[in-house]
C-alpha cells in the first residue's frame, strides 16, 4: 500500500517527473467558465412549458391551518394553480428523518406542505405555481390563509420541562435523541484533581448562506413515466432514491442531473420540504416546475446549525496533565428531524470528538437533542467540529491559566504522541495515524511566537488589547458506511469511476462525486491524468448526473478526495494495463515492457516512444480487425472503492489567531492566522490551501459575525443579508496554511479530507485569542458569536 | 397591475429593444429577456454583489437598477468584458490563483476587480480588501482573489513602466 509514486517519493522535482500529476497545483480545468460567466447553474436552465413556483410560508412559529382560500390567487394572470399539502399528499408518502444506530432516536413525520399545523416561522404551507415567478409571487400575496396561533415552544433550555409545548404530541415529549459515552471514572478522577476547570459556552445557531440559493427543476414526463429533476445538490444519488421513493417511482425512472453549484458547505445535502413539494407539483402537472429560494426564503428554511448550549469540565493534575473532561450538550433542532442525515448526529459528533486532541483516561459527555419551533437545523461544514473544538480548547486554555502554564506548553504535554497509533481515543473513535506533535511543531515555526508575545506586551502598556489563541483539532473524514448506512440510510459510502480511452487518445471519466466549487473536478483529473499516463489536458470529467455516472454517495464528510479519488485511481490504473495489453499485441512487445508516459507507449526500459495513443485508439475503434481475435479491448475501466479498515479517516492540524479588541467598542480586529492540517496525500496543494483558507473564514463567521437571532415568540430577525452578517473582504486576515502528510493505508492515494478543517478549528483559536486578549482586564467569552455587545458585557462596560 | 415601458439600450455593444415590465430589474431583465446569465441572483436588495455589472462605466447592483430606467444606457457584463478581452489578464489571475472556486461570485467580483484596475491601479491589499467588500465570497475567504488583483496591478504597472 501506498506504494504510489510522487516526485517527492524518487527524489525528484514536481516538473522532473511529467507525468505525475499527484501533489501538483495545476489550476481547477472547470475555472475558466466560471471567470468567464459560462457556468450552468439551476436557475439558468430553462425547458419548455416550464411554470415558476412561490410558497407562501407561515408567519407564526406555530399555528393551526384553519383555512386557505385560493381564488383571489387563482384569478390573477399568469397564475396556473395553487397546492395545499393535502394535494400533495396524495402522490407523497411523509418521511421520518431518524437512523437505527442512534438509539431511541424518535421524529414525526414531516410532508411536502404541513396537513395541519406550521412549526416554525418560515415553514411552506402553501404552494403558487405561475407563468413566472413574479406572478406565483402575486399569486402568493393574493392568498388568504387563516390561522389559529398556538403556544410555540422556543428555548432549548425549556424544552423537556414539565411546562413545555410539546411541538408532536404523539412523540409525547420534545426528546429527539440522548446519548452518553463515559469511559473510566469520571467522578473519580474529579474528585481527585489537583485542579478542574468549567465554564458554560455556546455556539450560535447559523446557517450556511449559499450565495446561490437552494434551486430545482422537477420534471415529470408522462409520456414515458420519468421525473428529471435538475437539482443543486451535494449528492444526486442520494436523492434520486429520495424522490423515488417519497413519490412512488422505480428508482430507474428518476434521474438526477446537477451541472454547476454555487455554494453548498453542508446546506444542500439535506431533503427540503418545499423542493419535494416541487417535485409533486411536476408529478401532478406533467410540465417542469422551477423553484429558486430568494434570500429571506434561504434564511428561513435553510437548514440552520450549532444552536448548542455545552457545559464542560476539565479535570488536571498538577504537572497539567489531563485527568477527565466532563461535558454536557444541549442543542435545539427545530420541529423535525431533517431527512435522511437527521438531526442528531451534530449533536453525536460532540460526543465523539470533545477531548479527540488529547491523550486522557476519564470521558464523559452527554447530548440531549430536542425539538423547538424554529427552522430546523441539520449537517453545516465541518458537523460537531467547531462546537467540541470550541469546548475542550477553551477548557485547555481555562487549565492552563489555573496551572499558570504556557498554552502550548499544556497542549504539548497532553496532544496524543505522535507514535501511539493505531490507536482509540476515550470517545470511542478509532485513529489510523495522526500527527499532533509534527503539526504543532510546524505551526510553531510558522508563527513567530516570542515576537508576538514582545508586541502583546508593549500593547498592552497603551492600552491595545491583542491576543494570541491556539487550538488543535481532530477532523473526520473518509466515512464508511458506519456514519449513515448501518442506520438504514440510503446514502452510498462506496463510490464509483469509470475511465474510458477515445480513438483520438483522449480520457473521459465519470465520476459518482461531485463538484461545489472545492475544486473534484481537478483532483480527478489529476489523479486519471497520473493513473493512465496522459496529460491533464486530455481529461474530461463527467460528474452530476445519475443516469451516467457511476453510483455514488457525492460530496459530503470530507469523502471526495480521499474515497472518489482512491474509485478514480484505481480505474485509471485498470484502464492503463488493458491499454499495454493492446499496445503489447500490436507491438509485439510484453505489456510490462510498456509504460504511458503523456499520451505515448514508450518502452519502460529505455523510454523511447514506441506509438501514440490516438493510433492505438485508431486501431482499436476502426481497424479491430488486424487485432488478434482473442484480444480483449475494452478501452473502458470502472472501480469503486469504500474504506474498510476505519470507521472514519481522521485528519488532524492546529490553528493559531492573533487579534486586537478594542475595548472601548467590543470590536475584534483579526490581525493574522495561521493552519496545519494533515489531510494524507495532498493532491492539489493549492485546491487545498484555499479549502483551509475559505473553511477558516466560515469558522470566523460563526465566531464574530453570523447569527440567526429568533425573538421570544419564535420570530426570526435576521432575515436579509443587512441583518445577518457573514464575513467581508476588509475584515478578514492573512491566513497562513502548512501541511504535514500522514497518508491514510486504507488506500494507494493515501487521501484523506481537507474541506472543513479551517471551519473546525478557528471558532476556538479566535476565542481563545481573544480571551488571551482580555486577560489584564479579568474579562472573558464563551458565547458565539463573540458581538462587540458581549465583550462589552463581560468587560462589565455595559449590562 | 402591472405597466411595461419601452426601451432601446446597448448591451456588450449590441442594440436591444424591448417592451419592459416596469418592475423588473436590470439583473433579470439581462437573465430572463437577453439569455445573459453571467450575472447571478444573490439576495436582490443590493448587498452580495453577485449581480453586479457595469452601467454607463459605473459598478452597478443589477437587482437596484429598474431595468425600464436604461432607455440608452450602456451595459456591459461578464460576457462582454469577456468577448473583449478588456480582463482577459484578471480572468487568467482568478484561474491561476484559484480566485473562485463556486464561481457564482466571480462575474460580480470580477466587475468589481476591473473597477480598481482602472480607477486605483496603485491600490494597496488593503485598499483592494475594501474596494471589493461590498462583493461577498462564500467559497474563498477572499485572500485569493486579494492575490489575483494585486498580481494583476503588479503586472500591469510593470506594462506601464517598460512602455
Amino acid at each position: 500500500m501506498n506504494e504510489i509514486v510522487t516526485p517527492q517519493s524518487l527524489g525528484l522535482s514536481r516538473e522532473d517527473l511529467p507525468n505525475s500529476y499527484i501533489g501538483r497545483s495545476v489550476p481547477r480545468p472547470n475555472a475558466r467558465k466560471l471567470v468567464e460567466g459560462r457556468a450552468t447553474y439551476t436557475d439558468d436552465v430553462d425547458l419548455p412549458r416550464l411554470v415558476h413556483a412561490a410558497f407562501y410560508r407561515s408567519p407564526h412559529a406555530h399555528a393551526r391551518i384553519v383555512s386557505i382560500d385560493t381564488s383571489a390567487a387563482l384569478k390573477l394572470p399568469g397564475v396556473v394553480r395553487v397546492f395545499t399539502g393535502a394535494d400533495l399528499a396524495r402522490v407523497c408518502d411523509p418521511w421520518v428523518a431518524v437512523l437505527a444506530h442512534l438509539k431511541g432516536m424518535k421524529s414525526a413525520p414531516q410532508y411536502p406542505l404541513p396537513l395541519e399545523r406550521a412549526t416554525w416561522q418560515g415553514e411552506a404551507v402553501v404552494a403558487v405555481v405561475a407563468e413566472s415567478r413574479a406572478a406565483a409571487e402575486d399569486g402568493v400575496a393574493a392568498l388568504a390563509v387563516e390561522f389559529e396561533p398556538l403556544p410555540a415552544q422556543v428555548d432549548m433550555e425549556t424544552a423537556l420541562s414539565p411546562g413545555a409545548v410539546v411541538i408532536h404530541p404523539e412523540l409525547g415529549d420534545n426528546l429527539v435523541f440522548t446519548r452518553t459515552a463515559e469511559t473510566g471514572d469520571v467522578a473519580g478522577a474529579i474528585a481527585a484533581a489537583h485542579k478542574v476547570v468549567e465554564a458554560t459556552f455556546h455556539t450560535g445557531r447559523h446557517t450556511g448562506v449559499t450565495l446561490e440559493p437552494r434551486s430545482i427543476i422537477a420534471d415529470y414526463n408522462r409520456a414515458d413515466g420519468t421525473l428529471t429533476v435538475h437539482h443543486s445538490t451535494q449528492a444526486p444519488h442520494m436523492m434520486q432514491n429520495v424522490f423515488a421513493t417519497q413519490l412512488r417511482l422505480a428508482e430507474s425512472d428518476v434521474r438526477v442531473i446537477c451541472k454547476d453549484v454555487g455554494g453548498s458547505y453542508g446546506i444542500k445535502v439535506h431533503v427540503y420540504p418545499d423542493e419535494m413539494a416541487v417535485a409533486c407539483m411536476s408529478r401532478i402537472m406533467g410540465r417542469p416546475v422551477k423553484f429558486i429560494a430568494d434570500r429571506f426564503e434561504a434564511f428561513g428554511s435553510d437548514i440552520h446549525a450549532r444552536d448548542h448550549r455545552i457545559k464542560g469540565r476539565l479535570a488536571v493534575d498538577a504537572e497539567g496533565r489531563f485527568l477527565a473532561f466532563d461535558i454536557d450538550d444541549l442543542t435545539g433542532i427545530g420541529p423535525y428531524s431533517v431527512y435522511p442525515r437527521t438531526s442528531a448526529v451534530e449533536g453525536n459528533q460532540v460526543v465523539n470528538l470533545c477531548g479527540g486532541p488529547y491523550s486522557f483516561p476519564n470521558y464523559r459527555c452527554t447530548t440531549t437533542v430536542v425539538l423547538q419551533n424554529k427552522a430546523p437545523t441539520c449537517q453545516y461544514r465541518a458537523v460537531g467540529h467547531p462546537i467540541a473544538t470550541a469546548v475542550t480548547e477553551g477548557l485547555v486554555d481555562l487549565a492552563a491559566e489555573a496551572l499558570g502554564m504556557d498554552p502550548v506548553e499544556i497542549r504539548r504535554k497532553n496532544l496524543i504522541p505522535d507514535d501511539a497509533y493505531p490507536c482509540t481515543s476515550p470517545a470511542g473513535m478509532k485513529f489510523e495515524g495522526l500527527s499532533h506533535h509534527q503539526s504543532l511543531a510546524k505551526l510553531l515555526e510558522m508563527v513567530p511566537v516570542d515576537k508576538i508575545r514582545a508586541d502583546q506586551l508593549e500593547q498592552r502598556k497603551r492600552g491595545v488589547y491583542r491576543g494570541l489563541g491556539f487550538a488543535s483539532f481532530i477532523e473526520l473524514t473518509n466515512p464508511s458506511p458506519f456514519m449513515y448506512g448501518i442506520g438504514g440510510a440510503k446514502i452510498s459510502a462506496q463510490d464509483g469511476c469509470t475511465v474510458r480511452m477515445d480513438p483520438d487518445g483522449s480520457v473521459v471519466a465519470m465520476s459518482g462525486v461531485t463538484e461545489q466549487g472545492q475544486g473534484t473536478e481537478a483532483i480527478l483529473a489529476q489523479i486519471v491524468a497520473h493513473g493512465v499516463g496522459v496529460p491533464v489536458s486530455k481529461v474530461r470529467i463527467v460528474t452530476g448526473d445519475t443516469r451516467t455516472v457511476p453510483y455514488g454517495g457525492g460530496t459530503w464528510a470530507c469523502r471526495g478526495a480521499g474515497i472518489g479519488g482512491e474509485a478514480a485511481l484505481q480505474s485509471a490504473i485498470a484502464l492503463k494495463e488493458q491499454i499495454l495489453e493492446v499496445a503489447g499485441a500490436m507491438l509485439q512487445a510484453q505489456g510490462s515492457s510498456l509504460d504511458i508516459v503523456m499520451g505515448e507507449i514508450v518502452d519502460k526500459a529505455t523510454g523511447q516512444a514506441r506509438m501514440p495513443l490516438s493510433e492505438l485508439g485508431r486501431i482499436v475503434y476502426y481497424r479491430g480487425d488486424t487485432l488478434p481475435k482473442e484480444l480483449s479491448r475494452e478501452l473502458v475501466q470502472t472501480r469503486h472503492f469504500i474504506t474498510k479498515e476505519y470507521p472514519f479517516a481522521f485528519t488532524n492540524g492546529i490553528q493559531a489567531s492573533w487579534l486586537e479588541v478594542d475595548v472601548e467598542t467590543g470590536m475584534v480586529k483579526l490581525l493574522e492566522h495561521w493552519c496545519v492540517e494533515d489531510c494524507g496525500r495532498v493532491i492539489n496543494p493549492l485546491l487545498v490551501d484555499e479549502q483551509v483558507r475559505g473553511g477558516i473564514v466560515q469558522g470566523i463567521g460563526g465566531a464574530l459575525y453570523e447569527h440567526c437571532i429568533y425573538n421570544e415568540d419564535g420570530q426570526l430577525l435576521t432575515t436579509t443579508l443587512a441583518d445577518y452578517l457573514v464575513p467581508m473582504a476588509a475584515e478578514m486576515p492573512d491566513m497562513h496554511v502548512g501541511h504535514v502528510e500522514t497518508p491514510t493505508k486504507e488506500s494507494l492515494l493515501g487521501a484523506k479530507g481537507a474541506g472543513e478543517a479551517g471551519t473546525a478549528g478557528a471558532p476556538a483559536a479566535i476565542m481563545n485569542a481573544i480571551n488571551d486578549a482580555l486577560k489584564p482586564l479579568g474579562a472573558k467569552v464563551f458565547a458565539q458569536p463573540f458581538t462587540p455587545e458581549r465583550i462589552l458585557k463581560a468587560l462589565g462596560t455595559i449590562a | 397591475m402591472t405597466t411595461r415601458i419601452d426601451v432601446t439600450l446597448t448591451v456588450n455593444g449590441e442594440r436591444v429593444s424591448r417592451s419592459v415590465d416596469t418592475r423588473l430589474h436590470l439583473v433579470d431583465f439581462l437573465r430572463s429577456e437577453l439569455g445573459l446569465a453571467g450575472a447571478h441572483t444573490g439576495c436582490e436588495h443590493g448587498v452580495c454583489g453577485a449581480c453586479t455589472v457595469r452601467l454607463d462605466g459605473e459598478p452597478v447592483r443589477g437587482c437596484l437598477v429598474m431595468a425600464a430606467s436604461l432607455d440608452g444606457a450602456v451595459v456591459e457584463t461578464i460576457e462582454g468584458l469577456s468577448d473583449s478581452g478588456e480582463i482577459r489578464d484578471l480572468q487568467e489571475a482568478f484561474v491561476a490563483r484559484n480566485a473562485c472556486q463556486c464561481g457564482y461570485c466571480t462575474p460580480g467580483m470580477l466587475v468589481t476587480a476591473a473597477d480598481i484596475l482602472t480607477a486605483s491601479p496603485q491600490a494597496t491589499r488593503e485598499e483592494i480588501r475594501e474596494h471589493i467588500s461590498g462583493n461577498y465570497c462564500r467559497c474563498t475567504g477572499y485572500q485569493a482573489i486579494v492575490d489575483a488583483v494585486e498580481d494583476v496591478l503588479k503586472a500591469r504597472a510593470a506594462k506601464r513602466e517598460a512602455a
